[in-house]
């Protein structure tokens, strides 16, 4: 049955999303809601929608409570509700949290941001199909049968008719009894994506600086996913050495020590090349680093295997410098000189958690 | 609804004998129909505030997906619903255990037991269920007609003063049914007291009186030039008959007053209506209704409902207890004159006088009553320091909640300050021509409790696009008279002390 509050629900959704919508900023900069992730939903704070009315203040009204306890004494926040006694309508609520899908986040970023779809590389939107033998069915061809089901179907009834004699068993499967294999078919995209996430930890890169890796990335991870059915994901950290690492290393890991740039990008060089083959698969790497590497001699290292290698293999390459406590590096002016004009790589700068916005819109609003 | 929310045979039964039991102990309902709901029904029912037909409106929707998560996440459960109409409706879950039905159906028989008698519920529409699907088809009719985003702005606008009603006009007559025809009245000049003795006038009617009488009868009269005359409390009367609304506006307005006032004495007898059918379901529950088997789950769900939180009064809890410290009091005599007289601590506590008036006493209360008066006759000093009642409030220093006092004449003054008009501030229509220039009005009675003050303005707002013309509002901040005005571009506030 459906009910009929359906279409008020869904109008109050809307609302919220209105919200969420002119809202996003705010949350982009809010580091716990990529904390509160849950499976498939995120949950997100938004003001209460609250029809305003002549009411008092709540911290000048108090109330009549009942219970143990000595004037002076205090109220667990939570017990304390002004003007108690009454009917609450909902009120004393200050924020509303509503539960949204990460596919719905990803829309209303990009509706927000005015981010382009991506158009898949390659073999895009064909998507083959593989058989799997998965269920069993009661007709099918002869090469199929499933020995012991069939087996088990006429033992079960001649049991049940009475015509199974325990001292002489002899199982005479009738055609009724005959049980197959069934399959069913497994759509795969074929347009598959990997997220390379590379991050500087060497000891310029702070709790701060992470953070707003984190944010951004959890951001990228969103859109992305939304446009390619099976993306990956791998990480790679790196001081003066690069190492692949897991999602929580990734963002936790603090190391001291040189920058080295390029150990980076040979290793993810290497993950494309042993991995990822271009032809069918759109690659992107994501750099963050605050942009101070070791020597002038590795910065071309790394402009050679990005113009050489890299860059051709990718959809798209992006590089964030993050500003930390000891300034912000030269890396990114000299990415921008060497390869700033190929039309794969996208470079900003996030000087703080205000600026993320306007990152992911750099990134992202490529469409690539 | 549908066929298939009537009660299945086994529940019938049951429904039969406590309204068996109900009626033997002297309560007196109207018809109850009881409809079993899937959780999910029940939410959209609890959502619409009881209602199956609600106008189209999003704060159902977000009332329903509270509860609706409420309930996934185990947090809460509806457990008896029930509206004030006749015949009454009420909705039991399915999923609820036989023991958990009969104490609902217990329940809800106080409650409509209580609407049906109670003084406060007189003038409510008992055909609301009607009323109510009425409104829902015309506000769509006006949606379809005009657009839902229109419709429902105006809507939120107007739920923005549901409150501005007159708690307590459905029980006066407050103004004259038509104001006098002759409202052009010649100036009255005043004559003084007659007398038949020529001489005799300049003594009995010095000028000096004379005049101060004919200055009381030009303020009578400038009174009565007065738009409106007295200070109007149902602002949302005062807009229906004053504001230039056109005609839908003007419809949707009135739904919305409506259904403001039918709502209305349920919050004013909170307390005692959901006292009186805790009441009578534990009355009903533990001396007939309630097998052997059951008494666990009982008193479990039982004490849920009347489980106290320190910062939070519970209406089922307070309520209960006063209904049988009456029941007490009027059963032993421990009221009167000579009760009240005798200050021997040791006599009063062991007061009895077997009167035995207690089950009749509390039949009438119900009936007389509401939360106000009845907290103000019969919460008395034992009581207060039974219950452990206290004030709270918010300790800036601390910045904390913190228990006040426990000091009987407080929380007494305190609670009844809460109930009185319905826990919300109390706000009239001064004047309809404010300044000559056609701009409203509203006079905050100050009682100590500041306004919130940006909801104020934004309901300032609202109310200007109603009235059209700029809008003020008289109140205090913090000691001092402010008047906030909102004239349909900006807001601006400035000193007035009345």
């Amino acid at each position: 049955m459906s009910l009929k509050i359906k279409q008020d629900h869904a109008r109050f959704r809307d609302i919220v999303r209105g919200r969420i919508k002119r809202n996003l900023k705010k949350y982009i900069q809010k580091g716990e809601l990529v904390g509160k992730k849950g499976k498939d939903f995120i949950t997100i704070p938004v003001p209460t929608i609250d029809i305003p009315h002549f009411r008092f203040g709540e911290r000048s009204q108090g109330g009549v409570g009942q219970g143990d306890g000595d004037p002076g004494d205090p109220l667990s926040p939570s017990d304390a509700q002004p003007g108690s006694g009454q009917a609450g309508q909902g009120e004393g609520q200050h924020l509303l949290e509503v539960d949204v899908s990460l596919e719905e986040l990803a829309d209303i970023l990009g509706e927000e941001l005015a981010l382009p779809r991506i158009q898949p590389k390659g073999r895009d939107r064909i998507v083959t199909t593989r058989l799997r033998y998965t269920g069993i069915s009661p007709s099918g061809p002869e090469s199929l049968r499933h020995f012991k089901r069939t087996y088990k179907q006429a033992l079960r009834r001649q049991i049940a008719s009475g015509s199974y004699n325990a001292k002489r068993p002899v199982i005479v499967p009738v055609r009724e009894d005959r049980r197959y294999r069934s399959w069913k078919q497994v759509p795969l995209p074929e347009t598959n994506a990997v997220v390379l996430y590379m991050m500087d930890v060497s000891g310029s890169m702070g709790d701060e600086q992470k953070e707003i890796v984190r944010i951004e990335s959890f951001w990228i991870d969103t859109w992305l996913r939304k446009h390619y059915k099976g993306l990956e994901t791998r990480y790679i950290i790196h001081d003066a050495v690069a190492r692949e690492v897991d999602r929580e290393t990734f963002f936790h890991t603090r190391e001291s020590g040189g920058t080295m740039i390029s150990s980076a990008y040979k290793l993810a060089l290497e993950m494309i090349e042993t991995d990822y083959a271009p032809s069918s698969w759109n690659v992107y790497p994501f750099h963050f680093s605050d942009g101070d590497n070791w020597s002038a001699d590795d910065t071309r290292l790394c402009v050679e295997l990005l113009q050489s290698k890299i860059l051709p293999a990718v959809n798209l390459f992006c590089y964030g410098q993050v500003e930390s406590p000891y300034g912000s590096g030269q890396f990114i002016k000299d990415l921008k000189e060497a390869v700033g004009d190929r039309e794969n790589v996208e470079l900003s700068e996030i000087a703080d958690k205000d600026a993320i916005y306007a990152s992911i819109k750099t990134f992202l609003g490529s469409g690539r | 609804m549908d066929k298939h929310t009537h009660l299945p045979a086994r529940l019938h039964d049951l429904r039969n004998r406590i309204e068996g039991y109900a009626r033997a102990y002297g309560l007196d309902f109207f018809d109850t129909v009881f409809e079993v709901l899937g959780f999910d029904e029940i939410n959209m029912v609890a959502a619409y505030g009881g209602f199956p037909n609600r106008y189209p409106h999003w704060r159902f929707g977000m009332e329903y997906e509270r509860l609706s998560k409420g309930y996934e996440y185990g947090l809460s459960k509806i457990y008896e619903m029930v509206i004030n109409n006749d015949p009454s409706y009420a909705y039991l879950l399915e999923s609820n255990m036989d023991v958990d039905q009969k104490l609902v159906m217990a329940h809800v028989f106080g409650h409509v037991d209580f609407f049906k008698n109670n003084f406060m519920f007189r003038h409510t529409n008992r055909k609301m269920m009607d009323q109510m699907a009425n409104h829902a088809t015309r506000v769509r009719r006006y949606q379809d007609k005009l657009g839902v985003e229109l419709v429902e702005d105006f809507i939120d606008r107007c739920l923005s003063l549901e409150n501005l009603v007159d708690y307590q006009s459905p029980y006066v007559k407050r103004r004259p049914e038509r104001p006098e025809a002759d409202a052009e009245e010649e100036r009255q000049i005043a004559q003084g007291f007659k007398t038949e003795r020529e001489y005799m006038r300049e003594y009995i009617n010095p000028t000096a009186f004379l005049q101060a009488q004919q200055k009381k009868l030009d303020e009578e009269a400038a009174k009565k030039k007065k738009f409106p005359e007295r200070p109007e409390r149902d602002l949302l009367l005062f807009l229906l008959e004053h504001a230039p609304l056109e005609r839908w506006e003007h419809d949707v307005l009135s739904i919305v007053r409506e259904e403001a006032y039918y709502f209305a004495p349920q919050g004013q007898t909170k307390i005692m209506n959901e006292g009186w059918a805790t009441y009578w379901h534990s009355k009903i529950m533990t001396e007939r209704a309630l097998d052997a088997s059951e008494v666990i789950d009982y008193a479990d769900h039982h004490s849920g409902t009347l489980a106290t939180h320190p910062g939070q009064l519970n209406p089922y809890k307070v309520g209960v207890e006063l209904w049988r410290d009456i029941e007490d009091r009027w059963d032993k005599g421990r009221f009167g004159k000579e009760y009240d007289e005798c200050d021997s601590f040791v006599e009063r506590k062991h007061w009895d006088k077997h009167l035995g008036l207690g089950r009749q006493k509390i039949f009438e209360v119900r009936k007389h009553y509401n939360d106000v008066t009845f907290v103000d006759e019969f919460l008395t000093l034992e009581f207060c320091a039974q219950q452990k009642l206290f004030t709270f409030g918010y300790n800036e220093k601390h910045q904390r909640w913190e228990i006040l006092e426990r000091e009987f004449r407080k929380v007494k003054e305190k609670l009844l300050h809460v109930l009185t008009n319905f826990g919300q501030p109390s706000i009239a229509v001064e004047d309809g021509n404010f300044e000559n220039r056609g701009e409203l009005y509203l006079v905050h009675k100050h009682d100590g409790v500041d306004l919130k003050l940006d909801y104020a303005r934004d309901t300032l707002k609202h109310l200007q696009s109603l009235w059209r013309r700029p809008v003020n509002l008289h109140t205090k901040v913090d000691g001092r008279g402010t008047i906030f005005r909102f004239d349909g571009r900006e807001h601006s506030d400035r000193r007035a002390d009345l």
